[in-house]
């Protein structure tokens, strides 16, 4: 009986293995093999994890969610900014290095729904991001350009201020492609 | 030259010694490095109609005119605005983007099935689709999905402009500072773009704040058929 069976069995097994395939296969075509994804990369604010995370951490924190950043970040991107600028004090939003480093170590884009969405126009700091946005002078200056934005002049702005193609009026707003 | 700028130079020089790419996010880490999952740049902006806010999701970065058309959305790669909306930098709503036979769909504004690193799609919550404009098309196809969300996707020009040279330069030593007028790396060169525009109403924000991230995964367990 036993060899009956596993003689039964070790005929069917290639077509059933056969028919559980194709039927997975199938089935891939609506419903991949896991429903599940991992997270590869992120980003809130620009150039976050390029400037301030060391080169063998940036996986990891792109893998990160932001509410685990600051305890997990916070003291190697404080390092980060000292080291590009040891001599940093305040900067042009009066903040130190602790409390500039406490904003940046959690990074989300900070956005407003009531009026002017831009990452910075010398009133509204961090009510979003427009695409003309000079994120990288803002950036520059609040890393190098000291309390009043006039230290390091060579630093503090890279003197492209704006793109090389016209926005939309419209949706999608982004230019056509080259 | 002044010390401290010459230890700024120093100092830099150190810390892009693993030849790190400093630009918005583009190449940002090794294992999203030319890869589809490799998250350019993230915008968020109050759109023409005021009542609508606009999320704009760049990836896959300096792609050239000719290598344009041949770059692609991936199936496995889920696309996802994930969208604070009480302060405590946890997600309460995302809209996730995927790419499905020249289409990408779209998903969510509603609670996602998971927080944090790993998730699944919303199936539930199924927004709308549009057709993925393909490279050479002399205008952008917009889809409209429910509760007046328009959709985009597909190549457009890089909005980031940097003089990423420059400051490689800088970097390097060869140059003590930024030139000017500078030079836009990133000029004459292409993303590819996810473009969600939602009213403002569904996303619900306390005190009016939101905090947003763009974030993309892989699909676990390999390809789809």
């Amino acid at each position: 009986m036993k060899s009956l069976r596993s003689s039964l069995l070790s005929s069917f097994l290639p077509l059933v293995a056969a028919v559980l395939c194709l039927a997975a296969c199938k089935k891939d075509q609506h419903f991949p093999q896991s429903p599940y994804f991992d997270q590869a990369d992120q980003m809130g604010r620009p150039a976050i994890n390029t400037v301030f995370i060391k080169a063998a951490d940036k996986d990891r924190f792109n893998q990160t969610t932001p509410s685990l950043m600051a305890a997990a970040f916070g003291s190697e991107m404080k390092s980060s900014l000292l080291g590009v600028n040891p001599g940093f004090t305040t900067n042009l939003l009066g903040l130190n290095a602790d409390q500039f480093i406490g904003v940046l170590s959690t990074d989300v884009l900070n956005a407003s729904t009531k009026g002017k969405t831009t990452f910075y126009d010398g009133t509204n700091v961090l009510t979003g991001r427009a695409l003309g946005d000079d994120v990288i002078d803002v950036e520059l200056t609040l890393v190098f350009g000291g309390p009043d934005g006039s230290a390091n002049p060579g630093l503090t702005s890279d003197h492209v201020n704006g793109n090389d193609a016209p926005f939309l009026a419209d949706f999608p707003y982004l230019a056509q492609p080259h | 030259m002044q010390r401290k700028t010459i230890v700024i130079m120093i100092t830099c020089a150190i810390l892009i010694a693993g030849g790190i790419v400093y630009a918005a996010d583009h190449m940002d880490a090794p294992a999203v490095k030319g890869q589809t999952t490799d998250i350019t740049d993230l915008y968020v902006f109050q759109g023409k109609n005021t009542d609508n806010m606009v999320f704009v999701g760049n990836s896959q970065g300096l792609l050239a005119p000719s290598a344009t058309g041949a770059a692609s959305f991936d199936p496995n790669t889920l696309i996802q605005f994930k969208i604070d909306n009480n302060g405590d930098n946890v997600e309460d709503l995302v809209i996730q983007a995927i790419y499905k036979d020249g289409k990408v769909n779209f998903f969510g504004l509603g609670r996602p099935p998971l927080t944090g690193t790993r998730t699944k799609i919303a199936e539930a919550n199924f927004l709308g689709s549009v057709d993925v404009t393909p490279y050479g098309a002399s205008h952008p196809i917009v889809g409209y999905g429910s509760y007046g969300i328009k959709f985009f996707a597909g190549p457009r020009d890089d909005p980031f402009f940097f003089d990423l040279d420059q400051f490689h330069a800088i970097l390097g030593g060869t140059a003590t500072g930024f030139n000017n007028p500078g030079k836009d790396t990133f000029a004459g060169t292409n993303v590819l773009s996810i473009v969600v525009e939602v009213p403002k109403s569904l996303l619900h924000a306390q005190n009016g704040k939101l905090g947003v991230w763009l974030t993309t995964s892989s699909q676990e367990g390999g390809s789809a058929m």
